[in-house]
Order: C-alpha cells, then sequence, then structure tokens
C-alpha cells in the first residue's frame, strides 16, 4: 500500500519527462491532465485507506498521509485536473518547443504540492514549498510581456523572502527540539505532548513560521505579489495557483499550529490569524469596489477567502471541517473562473471589465457557466463554499470570537455586493445599438470539466458519508488524538 | 589544543561573517559585493567545520565543503558571469546614503542580540552566544532588499539573508538535518538560477535592470 504515496511524486515527474521527449507532438499537451490525474487517483486511494483507519507511510517515515494529507492531495489532483483539462491548449500550438517546458513545468508543480502534503517532516514540507515557487516562476513569466515579466520578478523575490522567513521558524522550531532527548522536524513526533519543548523557541519559530507560510497563502499584509503573479500567469497556472497552492500554504500553517498549540496554546496564533483574516477581507473589500480587471478581480477575491479561511482556523478544531470543505470548493471554483477568464480573454482580447458587456445575449456559452461559477464563489447555496462560510461563522460564535466574524460578516456583505455589480456590468445588458451581432454558443473549450466542478462543488456538502466521516478524521488529525 | 582555541575560532568566523555584511551595505558596486558575499559563504563554511570538528561530526564537516562550493564558489560566479568589465560598471545608488546605512546596521545588530538573549534566553555555550549575529544578517539582509534598486543588488540581499538563516541554524542547533540541508542548497541555486534569468529578460525588456521601472501592475 505505501507504494502509492510514491505515485504523485514519481507519476507527474514521469510524464514530464515524456512530454519533454514527445515535444513538437500534439500528445505533449495531455500531459498536465496525465499528471493531475495520477495525482487525483493515488488521492482517492489514500482517502480510502484512511477511512478504513490504515495510515500508510514511506521513505523511513519521510512520506506519510493521514487523513489530511490525503484529503489535500484528493485536492490538488481534483483542482489540477479540472485547471489543466479546462485549458488544454489546441493541437496546433502545442507544437511548439514552449508548449512542451511549459506542460513539463505544470507537472513538477503538481509534483511538489504532492511533496508538500504528504511529506512527514516540516523541514521537507518547507522545501516542497519552495519548489512549487520555483515550478511556477516561470509559468508566470510565460507570456514574456513586460507585464508578466513583472509580475514573475515580484512573485519569486516575495515568495522566496516569505519562505526564507518561515525557514528561519523551522530552524529555531528544530533548535527547541534539540534541547529534549530526540532532535526531530517530523511533525508526527513535534506534536505529541510529551516532548517537552522550549516555550520560548517554539513561540518565535511558529511566529515566523507562520508568517512566512502566510505570505504564500496570500494573506494580508504580505498579499502584494498575488494579484499580480494571477492576473499575469496563463489561465490553467492561475487556478492552480489560486485553487490550490494557496491551501496547501495554508496545511503548512495547519501543520505548524498543531505544533505551537501543545505547546503554547492556541491564543497567540489565534491573534495572529485573525488579524491577518480579517486584514484580508479589508483588503479584498476595499480593492474589488472599484476593480477594473477581471482576472484581478479573481485573484482578490482568492485573498478574501483565504481570509476567511484563516480566521477559521484562528477559531480551532470546531471551524475546520467547515475550513477544509471550504478549501475543496473553493478550490474547483477558482480554478472554473480562471479556466473561464481564459477563455473570455483569449475571444475578447481584453481583460478589462468595462469592455466586456453584453456576454450573456453576446456569449452565452460562456456567460453562463461564469455567472453560476460566480454565484458559487460568493456563496450562494447550494454549493459548498456558502456552507463553509456559514460553518466558520457560527463555530466563531460558539468559541466566542463574536467579534472577528461579525467584523468579517460586515465585510463580507460589501465583498458581496461588489462582485455583483461587477459580474452584472460583464453579463447583464444589451449590446450597443446598431453593432450585428449573432449569439455564441460555443464554450471555446472543453465543456465537462466546468460541468463536473460545478455538478461536485453543488452537491459535496450533502454527502455526509464518506465526506463528512474524512472531514472530521483530518481534524481529529490535527487534534493530535489520532 | 583545540578547545583553547575554540571559542576563539567561533568568534572569528562570526565577527568575518558580521563584517562582511556590514561592507556589502557600504559598498555600491556590484563587483565588490559579490565578492564579499563569496567571503561571507567561505567565513560560513569556515564555522560548519569548526562546529564540526569540535562537536566531532564527520558530517558537518561535508556539510562544511557543501557550502563552500554552493555559497562560496558556486553562487558568486553565476552572479558575475557575465563580462567583468561590464559587472564592474556597475555602481549601484541606494535608497539610503553610506552613513545611514551603516548606522541602521548597527542599530539592527543591537537589536538582535537584544531579541536574542531576552527573548530565546539561549545557554551559555559559546555557539549560544554568537546566535545573535546570524539574525543580525538576516536583518540586515532585509535592509539591503529594500534599499536597493538593482535586481541583482536584491538578489544579493536574498542571499546574505539565507546565508544569516543558516547561521542561526548552525549556531543554534548545529545545523538541520543533511537531507534537508541538502534541498535548501538546492532551492535557493534554483531561485538564484531563476531570478538570474530574469534580471537578463529585464535588461532586454527594460533596458537596464533597476527594479523601481517594475510598476505597471497596479490598482
Amino acid at each position: 500500500m505505501s507504494f502509492i504515496l510514491w505515485i504523485p511524486l514519481v507519476g507527474p515527474l514521469a510524464f514530464a519527462v515524456l512530454g519533454l521527449l514527445l515535444r513538437g507532438s500534439a500528445l505533449c499537451r495531455f500531459v498536465g491532465v496525465a499528471a493531475s490525474s495520477a495525482v487525483l487517483v493515488s488521492g482517492l486511494l489514500l482517502v480510502s485507506a484512511a477511512l478504513s483507519g490504515y495510515v500508510p507511510d514511506s521513505g523511513g517515515g519521510m512520506l506519510r498521509a493521514d487523513a489530511l494529507s490525503a484529503y489535500m492531495l484528493t485536492v490538488v489532483g481534483a483542482v489540477g485536473l479540472i485547471s489543466t483539462w479546462g485549458g488544454l491548449s489546441s493541437a496546433t500550438s502545442s507544437r511548439t518547443r514552449d508548449a512542451a517546458g511549459y506542460e513539463a513545468l505544470i507537472a513538477l508543480f503538481l509534483a511538489a504540492m504532492s511533496l508538500a502534503v504528504l511529506a512527514d517532516s516540516i523541514g521537507l514540507m518547507w522545501a516542497a514549498v519552495e519548489a512549487t515557487t520555483i515550478a511556477t516562476a516561470f509559468l508566470v513569466g510565460h507570456h514574456r510581456t513586460r507585464r508578466s515579466l513583472e509580475a514573475a520578478w515580484k512573485y519569486v523575490i516575495l515568495g522566496s523572502v516569505g519562505v526564507a522567513i518561515a525557514l528561519l521558524g523551522i530552524v529555531l522550531i528544530y533548535a527547541a527540539s534539540v534541547g529534549t532527548d530526540t532532535p526531530t522536524l517530523s511533525w508526527l513526533l513535534l506534536s505529541q505532548s510529551d516532548l517537552g519543548l522550549d516555550p520560548a523557541l517554539i513561540t518565535a519559530g511558529g511566529a515566523l513560521a507562520v508568517l512566512g507560510f502566510a505570505t504564500k497563502s496570500g494573506l494580508a499584509p504580505m498579499h502584494s505579489w498575488l494579484p499580480d503573479a494571477h492576473s499575469q500567469a496563463p489561465a490553467p497556472v492561475s487556478g492552480l495557483m489560486s485553487g490550490v497552492l494557496l491551501s496547501v500554504a495554508l496545511y503548512a500553517i495547519l501543520r505548524i499550529q498543531s505544533i505551537t498549540d501543545l505547546v503554547i496554546g492556541p491564543e497567540f496564533l489565534r491573534t495572529m490569524l485573525s488579524i491577518g483574516g480579517l486584514l484580508s477581507l479589508l483588503v479584498a473589500a476595499s480593492l474589488l469596489i472599484r476593480q477594473r480587471d477581471y482576472k484581478r478581480m479573481l485573484a482578490y477575491s482568492s485573498i478574501e477567502h483565504m481570509g476567511l479561511m484563516a480566521i477559521g482556523v484562528a477559531i480551532g478544531p470546531a471551524a475546520l471541517p467547515s475550513v477544509l470543505l471550504y478549501i475543496f470548493g473553493h478550490g474547483l471554483i477558482k480554478a472554473t473562473l480562471f479556466v473561464i477568464s481564459g477563455r473570455i480573454l483569449k475571444i475578447e482580447g481584453t481583460p478589462s471589465i468595462s469592455d466586456v458587456r453584453a456576454l450573456l445575449v453576446r456569449r452565452p456559452g460562456l456567460a453562463v457557466p461564469w455567472l453560476i461559477a460566480m454565484a458559487a464563489i460568493v456563496g450562494f447555496p447550494p454549493f459548498s463554499i456558502f456552507f463553509s462560510e456559514v460553518g466558520i461563522i457560527m463555530a466563531g460564535w460558539s468559541v466566542g470570537l463574536g467579534g472577528i466574524v461579525g467584523a468579517a460578516l460586515v465585510l463580507l456583505l460589501v465583498i458581496f455586493a461588489a462582485f455583483t455589480r461587477l459580474t452584472v456590468q460583464m453579463t447583464i445588458g444589451v449590446p450597443s445599438a446598431g453593432t450585428a451581432f449573432t449569439p455564441d454558443y460555443s464554450a471555446h473549450g472543453p465543456r465537462l470539466p466546468i460541468i463536473l466542478a460545478l455538478a461536485t462543488t453543488a452537491t459535496i456538502a450533502f454527502v455526509a458519508e464518506p465526506v463528512g466521516t474524512l472531514l472530521l478524521q483530518a481534524t481529529a488529525v490535527l487534534g493530535g488524538t489520532n | 589544543m583545540f578547545e583553547a582555541f575554540y571559542p576563539q575560532l567561533i568568534g572569528l568566523c562570526t565577527g568575518s561573517l558580521l563584517l562582511t555584511s556590514a561592507l556589502m551595505v557600504w559598498r555600491h558596486s556590484l563587483l565588490a559585493s559579490i565578492r564579499l558575499l563569496a567571503l561571507q559563504g567561505m567565513a560560513l563554511a569556515a564555522l560548519v567545520a569548526v562546529i564540526g570538528i569540535a562537536e566531532g561530526e564527520p558530517e558537518l564537516v561535508l556539510v562544511s565543503l557543501l557550502i563552500f562550493s554552493v555559497k562560496g564558489v558556486g553562487l558568486p560566479w553565476v552572479l558575475a558571469h557575465q563580462s567583468k568589465a561590464a559587472v564592474k560598471q556597475i555602481q549601484e545608488s541606494p535608497r539610503l546614503n553610506p552613513t545611514a546605512a551603516l548606522l541602521a546596521v548597527t542599530l539592527l545588530t543591537i537589536l538582535s542580540y537584544v531579541v536574542v538573549s531576552r527573548v530565546f534566553g539561549l545557554g551559555d555555550s559559546v555557539t549560544g552566544h554568537a546566535a545573535p549575529i546570524g539574525l543580525a544578517m538576516v536583518l540586515i539582509g532585509f535592509l539591503l532588499l529594500i534599499s536597493r534598486r538593482r535586481a541583482r543588488s536584491q538578489l544579493i540581499g536574498f542571499l546574505m539573508l539565507d546565508n544569516g538563516i543558516a547561521t542561526l541554524a548552525f549556531l543554534t542547533s548545529g545545523g538541520v538535518p543533511i537531507l534537508l540541508e541538502f534541498a535548501v542548497s538546492l532551492d535557493v541555486l534554483l531561485v538564484v538560477l531563476i531570478l538570474h534569468v530574469f534580471a537578463g529578460r529585464m535588461r532586454t525588456k527594460f533596458g537596464g535592470t533597476a527594479v523601481d521601472q517594475l510598476r505597471e501592475l497596479h490598482d
């Protein structure tokens, strides 16, 4: 069973090499899809193992898949599949030399994220998160324009400095464990209650590690790279980065939190994360009101959702099942939205919201899924984001953080209004008089991934078994009881 | 014999680490900064070797060789890769004048001594006493990142930050596990290569590497 742990690491790499060998052939455009399918299948297998109470490990304990890791791996695979499948390039454009390298980097990116969620060592996890920055650097700068170069530079500098701060934190956590009998970086060992770690070192180390990974997960005030990188990258890459890379960084925060909570209690990180979460919501609200670019609008929406997830993490175990469901729902919907935005950008030739008007009349094939996904992202039921948001807010009330979730609710309302206005601007209305048009019913790309993503997020919240059980098991892992 | 010299050797290595950091803030020429960075990498490798010999761990001597080849030789070579004549001409015009910058270095060093002794409360070991140097290097690296305008100078700031983290790791815990050490070195090497490629693209697209030109994207 343990060999499954290696599939999401070795599989994408093998596909990447295969794609580079098949350079110039039309087949190499499927490398990303094949790599994400490998990740998704192994994720599902590990989930079924976790549900039957089996926790495989491998590589001398370096890799381990408990319920939480298996769940995150499934999310990586699912979001990867929607992004790469939905963003499949046409057969002709994939024959260039660039295309093979692009697909290989996507596969590498997926392997790095899989390693980050499967590693049972905060050191290895750190190295994998840094590897995601390396793999995505050239993907963000893929278009080679001045703007994408600027975005890539800011992304790599801020991303690596942020992750370097996290390394400083991990070094201090390791220094704390050197004072005990077993020097270790394994989070399984570090989150045991009787280790006697030095509280001062754990406080400083935990704060720095969370600060560093918060940069990577796009929480304010370290978010400034995010709108640039996510708006300049090609659509499938934006979908992957927004939909799942941010959540992988949040996963790292969850693991760090499970270590610090045991030594110094939850209060310290709770304050840090609630401030970061509320600031993110504030930044997103203030910049969404006057947003002019629809890809940047989606990027700010990611900051908003990460902010609310951070508040959920701050609340603690009561909110964690909702946060985990949130990661899945947000990932799929955001990937769908970025894929559609890429198609709109290609067909309309402009990223500006005011230049795209009356989409529902002119191009219903794109506008209808766009409207449905937009409804999902702002939190309409039956999509799972609604239930996650409600779950986090209820949990916040129940543990006495009513002030924080109240403030978050007000900001969410502002963001809801801003989103509705921008979406209506883009889709509703009639084309200016005198311009002849025929309604365009084409989806300009594969329809099935979009339908699958929307259908999954619309139904998953109603599936108590096995989804609910899995979420509870994953939460139990973080409580140190598993 | 070695026991007697040990504290002095640690002092010598950490002293040269701090000195090279301060000099990098002071000098504006890119070539001088790159040479100082190479010196700093070698001082770090020496520090690791000294700790390794004192603790009797052959693994650390291996790590020291790795650090010497990556930070002392490899990375500076990558940075200085374009023709020497071109690098010589590059002069940085930082946002801070040298006096203010050196004053800031002093303040940051004092700050890190205060923080490390008060907050972390490290023991009375020789290495524990020197640990604030690592934090000071991290902070000075930040100072360089913020105050420099050119792409490559920012890169040097990032590398100093990384050296500082490594110094802190070796002084507080005798280094992280060797597998992680390899991973970190590889990651840093790749990040530097990527940024180097971007700096090259920037020169062709913008006609210069001043980071101030990067202001097309905003809300």
